[in-house]
């Protein structure tokens, strides 16, 4: 039913102010009731309606709003000095105090306080009540189940979106993190976004400690193992700069982009060194350069990764992982984007001398590489969803390997207190801890972090106990791992060496055996084609198939049913005679 | 006469294996006697008597009842003794024996 209400105006009253009077009541309309509709309905009975009888609870979480806390100092003036007494002049302090002595009570109390006094004194000459009784104990090693927390969150104070890419330990004790922030995804460089990288200080989240402003957003950086001030970073544009913290936030020293990378620098190592001034970079362009902080105008050397060992800058390798241990600092290794893992030796003369032997490596860009602190002969590299553990024996295939896992890793290092155990992280934001002795399945302790993906992750030297996170919108974790993941066991060692022996035995012996049928394969298929009589063809063939357990196995099973059906088809029919021989008795 | 034991007092204090120094402050702070020198007499003065107050006031707080009588504080390098009485305060500095 349309309610409708008409009225009409003359156009000259349009725009004319309204007069508002009031007017008795008017029905516009009246529905009554019907009756009959009732008819269309039934009464429901009985109805069930769900009653619960609880205290109803509702959920609400309160966070405090953040304390901040600054350190300040005060200076403490001399008081406490009666008015009339100036306690710079030293004949009036000392008349003072002439006075106090003299006092009664002064006596008195000194007799006392000197009686108690020495009391305690002849305690304490008397017995040593901090004695440590057993200090050769080792600590037992308590089987509880590991744990990780989370201690403290840095955010990037300012809020674009950085991916926080790097991250390096103060060299000097846990004390604080340089971690370099850059937006990595391709052309989505705005020219609003934020360059500046960051040293935090562990105690204090709120505030970074240093901001570091250098020309080009940083992919990585490292603290000088040498000199705790200096740190090495290398740009998203190529170049290379360092920084010193008493000098402030710009860079004190940067590299020609001359000479520098073409692509960003997406590895900077600090090299073992007399003058502990060098430092090389590798880069996607396929370049690893050798710096001196001392004359970053141009590289001290330069290598192409090229594997062919041609030097041909077209056909090398875009590098995304360095690898260097101090204890031997001629070699290196280098992870490639393409997947291939080459180790290096910088003691060569020319570029073919310097790449050594190439790892077929993984699928996909290799995003960590890092030799065992304790056998340095197997290292572990990151790509292609797994994490596999190399030794250096062997060119054609790791040793151990995880199964694939859902999401991609970005960051894996192996602890450097405990020789099973390494951290990986990965692009759904977990950090996973894998002891090898004790489940290769699957990871020992996995922590959800933070919600989105996880870039890199850094372990503190020398305890192995703070583990640094660093998240794809900035935001690094500080997580703590339980005792018992940082202090070894007796025998760990030698059972992780056991282990890497083992394995590395089983697969040579698998390539070893690899290697002899695929000889005997050619020389089987030279025999065939040359003029050779078919018999010692033959013979060489069914050498072959003898020699292959599955087929001969094949054969064996088809010859024994052969023979089982052979023999009941006749006592099959031995039995029809027998049984027509009856018959035919009986009859 | 009682100043003459006050200095015996003192000096058998002093003669004690280990003792490094003292120092006898009063109410305000100040530093009435001191075997230290003048830098280190002030810092001493000043702080502790500070920390002294503070935990005098926590007995106190905790247990209306109670008073603080004498409190030790062991560091890596000696160990520090404070006996705080209503008017003055005596401070002792012993070594402590690494055996």
């Amino acid at each position: 039913m349309d309610i409708q209400y008409v009225y009409t105006k003359k156009r000259a009253e349009f725009g004319r102010q309204v007069h508002f009077t009031d007017r008795p009541v008017e029905i516009v309309a009246d529905i009554q009731p019907n009756p009959e509709l009732i008819q269309e309905y039934v009464a429901r009975n009985p109805v069930d309606i769900g009653v619960q009888n609880v205290r109803e609870f509702s959920e609400h979480w309160v966070n405090t709003v953040r304390f901040e806390t600054e350190n300040r100092g005060i200076n403490h003036v001399e008081g406490g000095w009666p008015k009339d007494v100036n306690s710079l002049e030293p004949d009036q302090t000392s008349r003072f105090r002439k006075k106090t002595e003299k006092e009664d009570g002064y006596g008195r109390a000194i007799l006392s306080l000197g009686h108690s006094i020495e009391h305690t004194i002849k305690q304490n000459n008397a017995i040593d009540i901090y004695e440590n009784y057993f200090q050769n104990l080792e600590p037992d090693v308590v089987e509880e189940a590991p744990y990780a927390k989370t201690i403290n969150i840095y955010r990037d104070p300012h809020s674009t979106q950085r991916t926080a890419n790097h991250i390096s330990w103060y060299a000097d004790g846990p004390r604080k993190i340089a971690v370099s922030y850059c937006n990595l995804e391709f052309q989505s460089a705005t020219s609003d976004s934020f360059i500046d990288s960051y040293i935090w200080d562990i105690e204090n989240p709120t505030k970074p400690e240093l901001y570091l402003k250098p020309i080009s957003p940083l992919v990585c950086i490292e603290f000088n193992p040498k000199d705790t001030h200096q740190l090495a970073g290398g740009c998203y544009n190529g170049q290379v700069c360092i920084f010193d913290t008493r000098k402030g936030s710009t860079a004190v020293e940067q590299s020609l982009i001359e000479n520098s990378h073409r692509d960003p620098a997406y590895k900077v190592i600090w090299l073992q060194s007399k003058s502990g001034t060098e430092f090389f970079s590798a880069s996607t362009d396929g370049k690893v350069l050798w710096w001196d902080t001392r004359k970053l105008s141009e590289p001290v050397e330069t290598l192409i990764l090229d594997i062919e060992k041609k030097g041909r800058i077209e056909n090398a390798l875009g590098a995304m992982s360095l690898e260097y241990e101090p204890t031997m600092p001629t070699k290196f290794m280098v992870g490639t984007e393409q997947g291939r893992i080459i180790s290096c030796n910088r003691k060569g003369k020319n570029d073919a001398e310097k790449i050594g032997s190439v790892f077929p490596g993984h699928w996909g860009p290799v995003y960590a590489l890092q030799r065992h602190p304790n056998f340095t002969k197997n290292f572990l590299s990151v790509g292609d969803w797994t994490v596999r553990i190399w030794s250096e024996e062997l060119r054609d295939d790791c040793i151990m390997w995880t199964k694939p896992s859902m999401h991609t890793i970005t960051d894996a290092q192996w602890s450097p207190t405990r020789s099973s155990i390494f951290y990986t992280t990965k692009m759904d934001g977990t950090l996973d801890v894998w002891d090898i002795l004790f489940k290769q399945n699957e990871p020992t302790l996995s922590m959800q972090v933070v919600d989105e993906p996880l870039h890199c992750l850094r372990v503190q030297e020398s305890q192995g106990r703070l583990i640094a996170c660093g998240s794809q919108n900035g935001t690094v974790t500080l997580v703590e791992v339980s005792d018992n993941l940082c202090t070894q066991g007796k025998s760990e060692k030698t059972l992780v060496s056991g282990m890497f022996d083992r394995e590395t035995r089983r697969a040579k012996i698998l390539e070893a055996r690899g290697r002899a049928k695929r000889d005997a394969r050619t020389k089987s298929a030279q025999g065939e084609k040359g003029e050779k009589p078919t018999t010692e063809g033959g013979t060489g063939e069914s050498d072959l198939k003898e020699a292959d357990p599955i087929d001969k196995a094949e054969k064996d099973f088809w010859k024994i049913i052969e023979e089982e059906k052979r023999r009941r088809d006749r006592k099959f029919v031995a039995d029809d005679e027998k049984a027509a021989g009856e018959s035919g008795a009986v009859t | 006469m009682t100043q003459a034991e006050v200095d015996d007092t003192l000096k058998r204090i002093q003669e004690h294996k280990g003792v490094q120094g003292y120092l006898i402050i009063n109410n305000d702070g100040i530093p009435i006697r001191s075997n230290l020198d003048a830098s280190l007499t002030q810092q001493y003065a000043a702080l502790i008597k500070s920390l002294s107050d503070k935990a005098r006031s926590t007995i106190r707080e905790i247990d209306p009842t109670n008073e603080l009588v004498f409190f030790r504080m062991r560091t890596k390098k000696h160990e520090i003794l404070v006996a705080p009485e209503k008017e003055y305060t005596m401070i002792v500095l012993q070594a402590t024996d690494v055996q």
